[in-house]
This record gives structure tokens, sequence and C-alpha cells, in this order.
């Protein structure tokens, strides 16, 4: 099993037969998101997150169990919590669904434009840790592996963010 | 960020991660020892605890809890590696000891004894002593578990609760003196199962990742 003693090297520290690890799982991952959901930037954010969820808790596998069972494990895992955050599972009538999606659609544009608007106003790095933990729902872990952060560091910045843009909003109300 | 970038960061530092089951021991010893150190503080080993060794009954309240501690910690552990099967069924094994040595006490009583055994002198503030000394145990091993990856949170945090609330049990019971089976076999349970409860809510946010 190729995949598994790229893995077990990994852990023991091999900086190149991880990165041959995390390279060789990016397709597979790729075809598993492509295949389930519509969207392809969907499909590419959930690959991120699962490369991600695979550093941050790479401790979790266990070595006397096969590798891709915990690949898939983690990898469906997101899946679903992904697709319980967007809401795919609500239904509704067929006649009533244009109108609430319309609905829907314009409260939730004006929303994002004033969540825009107001990103706007924070430095560019802040802004982008911001949306990883707030908006994308990433964990304080996940983002501070994503940008080389410390956790703290993460936690202050975001918190700091925030405070901020709640200033901007009182002041604007 | 593209991807491909993303994969050169984190491939930036693979450092041999620490074994996540090892973190959990500690988390678990640490809330261990101060749930024992309560136990000592706000009610002390049973007065009578040299005497009750050489009762059946004493062995009953220690074995069972302990061997629903173990087995459900071993699930709770399972449950926080994705891919690995946890099934049900060795934790039902302690339930039965229990439920065989409760009615063995129960069938052998005379009647107006029966009561007596149920409802012991305690039973009123059991269930909550257990929860109270299972608190610690529970904060070290959700804790723990965070090192690991459950896909299902709240079924996780429910074996991890009965965890707690049975090796809770098991050090109240070198406090408790009630002395039948029939009792440990209801208050006991329910003191586990408001910690397992307890467990899972807490489970379903705090073990998210």
């Amino acid at each position: 099993m190729q995949f598994k003693a790229l893995m077990l090297a990994a852990l023991a520290g091999d900086a190149a037969a991880y990165r041959s690890l995390l390279t060789a799982l990016t397709p597979h991952l790729r075809a598993y998101y492509a295949k389930r959901l519509s969207r392809r930037a969907d499909a590419e954010d959930l690959v991120q997150e699962t490369l991600i969820a695979i550093h941050v808790k790479r401790a979790s596998y266990d070595p006397s169990l096969p590798f891709t069972a915990w690949l898939h494990a983690i990898a469906r895992y997101k899946l679903i919590d992904h697709l319980r955050r967007s809401g795919v599972r609500r239904t509704l009538p067929i006649e009533e669904a244009e109108a609430v999606v319309a609905e829907e659609n314009a409260d939730a544009a004006e929303a994002a434009r004033d969540v825009e608007q107001l990103l706007a106003r924070l430095p560019e790095k802040k802004r982008a840790l911001v949306r990883d933990v707030k908006i994308e729902g990433l964990s304080t872990a996940e983002a501070a592996a994503k940008t080389g952060l410390s956790e703290s560091a993460v936690k202050v910045n975001v918190h700091r963010s925030l405070r901020k843009l709640a200033e901007i909003v009182r002041r604007r109300s | 960020m593209k991807t491909a970038d993303l994969l050169e960061r984190l491939a930036e530092n693979p450092a041999p991660v620490k074994s996540a089951t090892g973190g959990l021991a500690v988390a678990i010893a640490a809330g261990g020892l101060v749930s024992f150190a309560a136990m000592l503080a706000f009610f002390g080993f049973r007065p009578d605890l040299a005497a009750a060794i050489h009762t059946w009954t004493y062995w009953v309240k220690f074995a069972y809890p302990l061997l629903l501690a173990v087995i459900t910690l071993r699930s709770a552990e399972r449950l926080g590696r994705p891919g690995a099967r946890a099934r049900l069924g060795w934790e039902l094994l302690p339930f039965a000891v229990i439920a065989v040595a409760a009615l063995v006490q129960w069938t052998g009583a005379a009647p107006p004894e029966r009561w007596e055994l149920l409802w012991g002198h305690s039973h009123t503030v059991c269930p909550w002593r257990i929860v109270a000394l299972s608190l610690p145990l529970l904060a070290g091993c959700l804790w723990g578990m965070r090192r690991l990856a459950p896909t299902r949170p709240m079924l996780a945090g429910a074996a991890a609760g009965l965890f707690a609330g049975s090796a809770g049990a098991w050090i109240y019971a070198f406090a408790c003196n009630e002395y039948s089976a029939v009792f440990v076999a209801v208050w006991y349970t329910v003191g586990m199962a408001l910690v397992g409860l307890l467990g899972a809510l807490i489970g379903r946010w705090v073990l998210r990742w």
C-alpha cells in the first residue's frame, strides 16, 4: 500500500514523503468532491479544507488500520459538514421554491455586500483570516496551519479584527 | 489560495506528531487525580472500608463502574479515529453483570427489606455526587479527544461522558457506604447516564473540527 508507506514516513518526520503523499492525494480528493458537488469552486474549497484537516488531524491516524479508510472517513466528514453548512438538505414544495430562492438571494446578496464592504476596511491579511475563520468556518488550528501563524496569533488577530468591525458598525448607526 | 501553494505550505512542517493516545491518557489521568482529591476532600473514605471489603456487594460496586470505564474509554478512543470501526457490544457486558447481581440480591431478600435495598439512605444525593466527581474526568477526556478526529462528535461525546461517569462512580464508591447491589444498579447507573448525556451535548460542540 503506497499511501500508507508514505503516511508512516511522514508521521516519522520525512518531509519529502509528506509532500509526495499530499500531492498524490490531491487528484483523488478532487475527483471525490467533483463527483458529489455541482459547483466546481466548492469542490476545490473542500479539497483544500480536507488537505488542511489531514494535516491538523494526522495524529488521529492509527497505523494498524488501512490508510484509505481513514482518508475516506475524513473526506466524507468534510463533505457532510459542507452540505450541512450550505443547507442543501432543506426541502420545499417546488411551486414555492422560486419565490423563496429569489427572496433569499436578494437578502443574502445584500448581506454579502454589507459584509464585503466592512471587510474591505481591514488590512488584507486580517481580512483573509476573518473570512477563513468566521465565514468559511475553519477552526483556529486549521487557519493557523493555512497561514503559518500560531493558533494564539490567529485568535488574537480575529478577535481584534472583529472588535474593529464592531466599532465601525457602531459608529455608523 | 491555490491548492498547490497550500500543499507546499503544509508539507513544510511534517514535524513528527505527538501520540494522540498519550495526550488522552495524560488528560484523563489529570482529571482522575482532581476527581480523587475532590472525593477525599468532600466525602473521605468510607469509615467501614476495612470491613466492607469482605462483602460481595462491595466488589460489585467496585467492578461494575471500573469495567464500564475501561470499555467506554476504548470506545471513545476508537470513535476518535476516522475509519475505525466502533461497534456497540462490550458496553452491554457491565450492565448484564450488575443486572444479574441486583436481581440475585432482590429475589433473595424478604419483601419488606427490598425497598431498603433500592432506596438506601443516600439515593437523593448519590447520582449528583457522581456527576460532580465526574466533571474533571469529562473535561480531561474531551480535551484529550480534541487531538483525535471524531467523525460523529455527539456519539464520541456520549462515549466520553459514559467513561467519565463510570470512572467518577468508581472513585465515589470509595466514599459511599451503601451496601446493596440493587442500589448501585439503579442510582449509580442514573448518575453515569446523566454524565453520558452531558458528554453527548458538549461533545456535539467541542468535538467538531
